[in-house]
């Protein structure tokens, strides 16, 4: 399991390190390098999300609220899954 | 241990420091007969799901914490934007092998169908008009393969660590092979779809290659991880054999 882990933070570790090192203009998600540029080659744009959120740095605060959010339900239900012994309720 | 709820929080915050958008097809993007299609295909899908967490949370009070960590995992990181050097941009794996083998493929289409729907809502990230597609990807595609694998790995006597990692690679490579067959069939028009298709697989490629590979050692470290603190829940979801753990 150890090995599993640790090789996962060291993927990501490299991974969020590799900015650093990146020009200006990368890091583009794929969905503009591939799937919006694709579409656009047939005829088909994006158009503006129902609730767009991407106004400024407003994503971001989005993005960081759903990260908590989902990182504080994620770690209360471990917490509560590991911590209660098999078979009992409650 | 104590410091899982903690990597978990980090985790949340940091990686969703910056927006990511990858395997998500955005608003409008989809032809309306196409999104219409695709949202319709994703209905029995959503209704297996639903009668499924019905099912088993009458018969399993494990149901709803397990639910809960799996479907926070899948939000958490099919927004994570993973940057790859190899291709210069950004990308995200799905965590659907993750809830695919933890709960079975159909609680899996559900969790990941609601993390599509709040991210598509509040996050500019996919769309409700592609919701349907995105799920038929993420949540069907995915999960399913997945699970296939992981089942298909363990009947032929691998381990589970070897299994889920396998998974973890599969359900991520099978969510974008769908993601580009949705759109090389809803925007080819009247060309013929395959080569767009093969177009659309091949420039996800150098992105998805390694990012695979990171979900299966993702994959692999929650399934082992779990599988060491609480096997009896892997027991009782039929992941693992009885007799593979003294419980």
């Amino acid at each position: 399991m150890r090995f599993f882990i640790i090789m996962a933070m060291l993927s990501l570790l490299a991974a969020f390190a590799s900015p650093v090192f990146a020009d200006d203009g990368k890091w583009a998600g794929v969905d503009e390098a591939v799937v919006e540029k694709i579409s656009a080659e047939h005829g088909r744009e994006a158009s503006e999300p129902l609730i767009n959120t991407d106004k400024g740095d407003l994503l971001l605060f989005v993005f960081l609220l759903g990260g908590a959010a989902g990182g504080f339900a994620g770690g209360y239900y471990w917490r509560t899954l590991t911590e209660r012994k098999p078979g009992t309720t409650g | 241990m104590f410091l899982l709820p903690v990597f978990f929080i980090a985790a949340g915050v940091l990686f969703s420091a910056s927006p990511a958008h990858a395997m998500h097809i955005s608003e409008g993007i989809l032809p309306a007969g196409w999104a219409a299609l695709w949202s319709v295909a994703a209905l029995p899908f959503l209704a297996w799901g639903v009668w499924k967490v019905k099912l088993e949370a009458r018969e399993n009070i494990e149901l709803k914490p397990l639910l809960g960590v799996t479907a926070a995992a899948v939000f958490i990181i099919s927004c994570m934007p993973v940057p790859v050097p190899t291709a210069g941009t950004c990308s995200h794996p799905c965590g659907t092998a993750i809830s695919a083998i933890l709960l079975g493929p159909a609680m899996s289409i559900l969790t990941a169908a609601a993390a599509l729907l709040i991210q598509a809502m509040f996050m500019a990230h996919g769309g409700l008009t592609t919701w349907g597609a995105n799920i038929m990807s993420m949540g069907v595609a995915g999960s399913l393969a997945g699970y296939t694998v992981f089942k298909l790995l363990r009947r032929s006597g691998a381990g589970l660590g070897a299994s889920a990692f396998a998974a973890g690679v599969i359900a991520d490579w099978g969510t974008y092979a769908a993601t580009a067959f949705e759109l090389a069939s809803s925007i080819s028009g009247t060309d013929p779809v395959l080569p767009l298709f093969a177009k659309i697989a091949a420039a996800f490629v150098p992105t998805q290659l390694p990012l695979g590979i990171l979900e299966g050692f993702m994959t692999a470290g929650m399934v082992k991880m779990l599988a060491n603190r609480r096997p009896d829940i892997l027991v009782r979801f039929g992941m693992i054999a009885p007799k593979e753990v003294a419980i």
